[in-house]
Formats: structure tokens, sequence, C-alpha cells
């Protein structure tokens, strides 16, 4: 993208800068929420790595469907958990945006070399959730 | 029989006096991880070496965290810290989207082949890569920094568009990157160690435009700050569905390093650079050597 292309760098600003200030609501909004909850509790075990599930109620958050419904039924972690994908879907939606910026310009080349960086982000999101 | 007891009490004397290791509260816990993130975010957006990079040390080293479930929460930071300062510098016109792009095709992928290393690779030698890199990243930010001078493009850079100009002191100046090849391979293992260290490896992105391709050392810095964020994401996914993030600990680790490094780059202005970035160095050289040897005497 060309530094004239002002209105679509503006744009990748907003989502950037929003998109942050949203996750880290999100993730403050779980926390107050978590350390209420947490006050006659012990602390997780966060010495060792236990693969798979995480006791202390936070079980597997690894699905759209799981974050989805948790967050429904009021639940911390999940509330947490909501807005670090919230997080992590705003670079990916940076990238999405700029496919779209060098479609506008008819970059054609570029516009391949973004759709490689989504298809990756992709791969590792639905390998991941 | 008296010469005995007296032994027996001198040897209980020595004996190390049973720590008592009243579990922290998880209100206590969180705390004192938000104020540690705080202050590695302030550092970091200050020093112009980012949070992240103390991080992990500090949650295995003094919090005694899992250094997989410490890499989950800094990655998570490292996401937070490039979005927030890359929305800056978009607007100044020194990242070149471009070359950004480009070359993320080499860190996303290096990404997932770091995150995936994460399940096979030892603690210790996660800790001993990890003790190295920081100490690069003392060395690489106190390194005096060469002008490159203008020198023949090549022919592929030409081919991929990897050009640009920014602001400079006298008006616009223009510049081509050269050796795409070196570059785009070291790239490469720069999202290789962001993914198995849950790092934004600022450091060795600068390496590729700067030294390799011989980009302004301005160009290489913003670029580098808005491709930390996608290359951490690429490999967020496969993090997420190892267990390696755990919301109770990131929330305290992202909430505190983003609120660090926002009024880091707030105070900015005012700071001397130079005595901040060299206190920090030194503190990065410690915790690599402490990692270091803990990973050598098995205690991470």
């Amino acid at each position: 993208m060309d530094s004239n292309n002002n209105r679509l760098e503006s744009w990748v600003g907003y989502i950037l800068r929003y998109g942050v200030m949203l996750a880290a609501a999100v993730v403050l909004a779980g926390g107050i929420g978590y350390l209420h909850g947490a006050a006659h509790q012990g602390l997780p075990d966060y010495t060792h790595f236990h693969s798979g599930s995480f006791q202390n109620g936070s079980g597997q958050l690894d699905t759209f469907e799981e974050i989805a419904a948790r967050v429904r039924a009021g639940e911390p972690n999940a509330i947490i958990q909501l807005g670090l994908l919230l997080l992590i879907l705003t670079p990916i939606a940076r990238v999405a945006l700029c496919i779209l910026g060098f479609a506008l310009e008819k970059n054609r080349l570029y516009v391949a070399v973004s759709c490689i960086v989504m298809t990756v982000l992709m791969f590792s999101l639905m390998h991941g959730l | 029989m008296r010469k005995h007891d007296r032994t027996a009490t001198d040897y209980n004397r020595l004996k190390p006096i049973p720590v008592s290791f009243e579990p922290m509260s998880p209100i206590d816990f969180s705390g004192l991880v938000f104020l540690s993130s705080l202050l590695a975010g302030l550092l970091g957006a200050l020093s112009g070496l980012g949070g992240g990079v103390v991080l992990v040390p500090v949650l295995t080293m003094f919090f005694h965290v899992d250094i997989r479930y410490a890499i989950g929460a800094s990655l998570i930071s490292v996401i937070a810290t490039s979005s927030g300062a890359a929305a800056a510098y978009v607007r100044e016109g020194f990242s070149n989207v471009r070359i950004g792009m480009f070359l993320e095709v080499a860190t996303t992928v290096g990404a997932l082949l770091g995150a995936w290393l994460t399940a096979i690779v030892s603690t210790p030698t996660i800790g001993f890569i990890f003790g190295l890199v920081l100490f690069y990243s003392a060395y690489a930010s106190l390194k005096k920094k060469k002008s490159h001078g203008n020198k023949a493009p090549d022919l592929l850079a030409c081919r991929l568009k990897l050009h640009g100009s920014f602001p400079g002191e006298h008006g616009q100046e223009s510049y081509v990157g050269r050796r795409v090849p070196a570059g785009f391979g070291l790239m490469f293992t720069a999202g290789t160690l962001s993914g198995l260290l849950g790092i934004g490896s600022g450091a060795v992105k600068v390496l590729a435009m700067d030294q390799a391709m011989g980009l302004p050392f301005k160009v290489s810095t913003t670029t580098s700050n808005f491709m930390i964020g996608v290359t951490a994401a690429a490999s967020a996914g496969i993090y997420l569905s190892r267990g390696y993030i755990v919301p109770a600990l990131a929330m305290p680790v992202m909430l505190g390093v983003l609120a660090g490094s926002l009024a880091g780059s707030k105070l900015l202005i005012r700071a001397r650079v130079r005595t901040l970035r060299l206190l920090f160095s030194l503190v990065i050289v410690a915790l690599g050597a402490e990692m270091i040897w803990n990973s050598i005497a098995g205690k991470l």
C-alpha cells in the first residue's frame, strides 16, 4: 500500500487501536469477576504444566462454542478468554484490510502475498480452536 | 552422651529453616504479576527493547510459573503492545506495509514451526535458548547503528516492489531492499524464535531488515513492530489449543504490560533514553545469565 492510500491506513490504525482497547476492556471485566470469585479459593497450580484442561474451573476453553456458551453463563475465565480471542483477531483483521487495500490498488502480487499470510493465520486458529 | 546430643542439636540448627510456603491468594498473586508486568512494559517501551523479553524470565524464576504458561501469557502481551504501538506508527508513514507483508510469509510460517516445537523441545533447552536470545537482545540494543549509504538494489527486490520512501531530515527519502533471500531466511528464524519462546523477537527482525536487507533503521524498527503482532497471532492459535494460555494468568500480564507500555510511550519524550537502555540491557543480561544457569542446573 502506498502512503497515498491514506483512508485505508487510518482504518488500519483505528482497527488496531480500538481492537486492543476493546480486548483490554473485556479482559478487565472478566478479571474483576475472576478476582471477586477467587477471593475464597486457593491459587491454581501454575508451577507445572498440565496438558489439556486446567483446574480451577477454567477447563478447556478452546472452541468458539465453548467460549460463547460459558460467556453467556457469566463465567469470568470464559470472559477473559473472549477478550484474549478479540486481541488475537486484531492483527488478523489488519491483514484482511491489507488484502482489501491491495485489491483496490489492483496490486495482484500483494493480494496473493497477503492471502498466503491470511491462510497461515487461519490454519493456526482453526487448528487451535 | 552429652556430646552426641550436642551434635544432634547442631545438626538441627544447620538444617535449612523450613520456609512456610503459604500459598499466595489469587488476588495477591494477580496484583504482584500485574505490577511486575507494568514495570516490564514501562521499561520495555522506554528502552525500545519491548517488555515481552523480560516477562518469561520473571514469571518462571520469581513466580515459579511453568515455562509453557509463561510463554503463553507473554505472547498475549506481545500482541497487545505491538498492535498498540503500530497504530501510532502507521500514521507517521515510516512502516512499509508491502515489505512487512512479504516478510510476514516467512515469520508466520516460522511461528507455526516454533509453536509446534514447544511440545517437543525440553524445558531446560527452551530456557537455554531463551538466555542466548536475551544476551543477543542486549547486545543489539547497545550496538552502534551504522548508516548503509546507497548501494545497488537487487533485481528480486525490484520485482517484489520492496521499496518505499519515508519522511527524512531532507524531505522524502527513498530506499530499496537488498539481499532478499538472506532477509527472508532471518525472518523465518525470527518467527521460529517468536513461536518457541513467546516473544516478539524484534531484535532479530530488525537485524533482518536493517543489516541484511539494508533498509533504513527507522523503517526497520517500525515495520518490525507492525509485523510482531501478526507473527504472534500465528502461534497464538496453537498455544490456545495446547492450553498454554491460562486466562487468569494472562489477564494481569496483558493488562500490566499494556498499561506500562502506554505510559512508557507517553514518558518517552522526556526520558534519558541512553542511560535507560544501558540499565535495561544490564537487567536483561542478568536475567539471561540466570536463565542459562537455571537451565543447566535443572531448576527451571
